[in-house]
């Protein structure tokens, strides 16, 4: 029961961080890239709830603009990262062979970076662009699905209704995507939502080093930088605040994806 | 299969996956946009000049040329040249790569002194307060992005509590580096009794250590929680408690002894983890590592130092797994049929 309430918060957080960055616009207090001289290094307070940073732009509706980056960017890699797995595992799954062999190689040969240096070299190697930061994520998260598609797809290409599928005459590729693989989707579903939560830290990671979204563009990991300076002079609200929004997202993400687990896989149920 | 005959097709199994690794990092920095010749040749070359280069660095022969070119440097250890230190890459990375290494042993440290028994007290006392403690750590924590708990950890503890020095590298100002033995300042000074440099090396490791350490803490409690648990339901458990045997030995004998063969894979997982969180706690505590180096060089877009340290991560993480796969392999038997 306490778990059920758990998770429906943090579902009712992710829409909400989802509502906010729809309506930046008309929720943002301030321009989030207007400086304004007279009002810089402001504390929190009633004007600035969360304060103004060294240009005097107004830290929250810097975050809430920011949101809208940092969420693009983690649903299209993720959803890049879906895609080419489930088609890459599929395929492999079920034709086997040289297609299963070539793919896998690929696969463990991806997995053989550490996913966050992989990103760090294809975003430094390929420039700073938001599409960038998308494909590097998506490429890092690939071996994941594949390997997950494909596991189920041996599972579900034995099945009855396969072979039934396969007898009356269907196509390869209409059993394989139209058939089979909605079949492999639960397992899938909940990695994808585990999976935002890791891209929107990667997608900070990347900015905070100075990869990938550039200023003036606000994202949580490039505020956060810009806060880092400013620890030792005590103004604390720059660096904690774009931070906090990272960690409740992600939390809120994981608390998602584990409660899906347990929903999907009873077995899962507290074990991890 | 025998233990001499796993080894071997393990060894050799890693044969692909480096090549493969190279194939990638060639890719990156021979194929993609951004002429290495454009950028060599500086903003004022003229197009003769951009090809005389580009011929010079081979860049105008095929592409299966220029990458057996490219992997024969990497087996001389030819990582190519850094544009701003002017030094090979390969010597820059030598020089760094003690602060990186001990940066990162420090963290498995911690993280594994902290995360075992917490995910072994977790799973005996299931439900109990420890447990609800490791798994708030487990999704609080991961939650977290490292350079966040960095910066937090030197607000906290340097600014306001002032128990941490400044944020800035591996030893206070004033304070000379120990004789070097194995580069790590800390081993190196308790060797040489060296007790000024020891105070101040670890003084400067707390904090980059515990930030470091606290990301990887999470999937270490995690896993070894998991594996205790399965092991407590298991028949010869079971069997422990029907004959009688005390709790004691039965958990911390029999049950903990068999958790940790399989947390003895999870050494390659956190080396992943840590090589990550190392490139931003670097930046963070201005640590002189590897990390720190290849970030440097993209804010210059010099990009032989970045790409030279994809490739090398990739190959250490290759052959810490490797080593990970036969350490299982001696210790437990079992793997080796499968």
């Amino acid at each position: 029961m306490r778990r059920n309430t758990l998770s429906l918060l943090a579902l009712g957080a992710i829409l909400t961080i989802i509502g906010l960055a729809l309506a930046a616009p008309l929720v943002a207090p301030y321009d989030p890239d207007a400086p304004q001289a007279e009002e810089t290094l402001q504390a929190p307070g009633w004007r600035h709830w969360l304060g103004t940073d060294i240009y005097g732009r107004d830290q929250l509706s810097r975050i809430v603009w920011a949101a809208r980056v940092d969420l693009l960017v983690a649903l299209a890699a993720t959803a890049m990262a879906l895609t080419t797995g489930c088609v890459l595992g599929a395929l492999a799954g079920y034709r086997g062979g040289l297609v299963d062999q070539v793919v896998m190689r690929l696969v463990d040969t991806i997995m053989a970076f550490p996913a966050f240096i992989l990103a760090m070299g294809i975003t430094a190697a390929a420039g700073n662009a938001t599409a960038n930061v998308v494909v590097a994520i998506a490429i890092t998260h690939v071996p994941i699905y594949t390997r997950l598609i494909r596991s189920e797809m041996l599972r579900v290409r034995e099945m009855e209704y396969a072979e039934a599928a396969r007898t009356v005459g269907n196509r390869q590729r209409r059993i394989i995507f139209f058939h089979l693989l909605p079949n492999c989707f639960p397992p899938v579903i909940v990695q994808a939502t585990l999976a935002m939560g890791f891209a929107i830290l990667t997608v900070a990671a990347l900015s905070f080093i100075g990869l990938g979204i550039q200023p003036p563009q606000s994202e949580w990991g490039a505020m956060a930088a810009e806060g880092a300076s400013y620890i030792v002079s005590g103004e604390w609200w720059i660096f904690l605040f774009p931070g906090l929004a990272i960690m409740v997202t992600v939390l809120a993400f994981n608390l998602v994806g584990d409660s899906l687990r347990d929903l999907l896989d009873p077995r899962m149920r507290g074990v991890a | 299969m025998g233990l001499g005959r796993y080894v071997a097709t393990r060894v050799l199994l890693v044969l692909p996956t480096l090549f493969g690794v190279t194939l990638i990092t060639f890719a990156l920095t021979y194929l993609l946009p951004g002429n290495p010749a454009l950028v060599k040749a500086g903003p004022l070359a003229t197009p003769e000049h951009i090809r005389e280069m580009e011929r010079q660095m081979g860049l105008d022969r095929p592409v299966p040329v220029q990458y057996w070119r490219y992997l024969s440097g990497v087996l001389r250890g030819d990582f190519g040249e850094s544009a701003t230190t002017g030094r090979p890459v390969l010597q820059d990375f030598l020089q760094r790569v003690p602060a990186t290494l001990e940066l990162t042993l420090a963290s498995m440290l911690i993280a594994i002194a902290v995360g075992i028994p917490l995910g072994v007290v977790a799973a005996v006392r299931r439900d109990g307060p420890v447990d609800h403690a490791s798994r708030l750590l487990g999704v609080g924590g991961v939650a977290m992005p490292t350079f966040w708990t960095g910066l937090l950890a030197v607000y906290l503890f340097f600014y306001h509590l002032g128990v941490a020095p400044p944020p800035l590298g591996r030893l206070s100002p004033g304070v000379m580096a120990p004789t070097a033995l194995t580069g790590l300042y800390a081993v190196d000074a308790l060797l040489t009794g060296n007790a000024r440099a020891l105070g101040s090396a670890l003084h400067q490791l707390m904090l980059p250590s515990l930030t470091l350490g606290f990301s990887v803490m999470a999937p270490v409690t995690r896993m070894v929680r998991a594996t205790m648990l399965e092991i407590l339901e298991s028949d010869y458990i079971k069997a422990a408690w029907a004959a009688g045997l005390p709790r004691r030995t039965i958990v911390y004998g029999d049950a903990l002894r068999n958790c940790l063969i399989p947390v003895i894979t999870l050494v390659g997982v956190v080396f992943g983890f840590l090589m990550a969180g190392n490139v931003v706690v670097e930046i963070v505590f201005a640590w002189p590592g590897i990390g720190n180096y290849a970030v440097t060089s993209l804010l210059t877009k010099d990009a032989a130092p970045i790409q030279g340290f994809v490739l090398f991560v990739a190959v250490v993480y290759v052959l810490i797994n490797l080593t990970v796969d036969l350490v299982y392999g001696v210790v437990d038997p079992r793997i080796r049929l499968r």
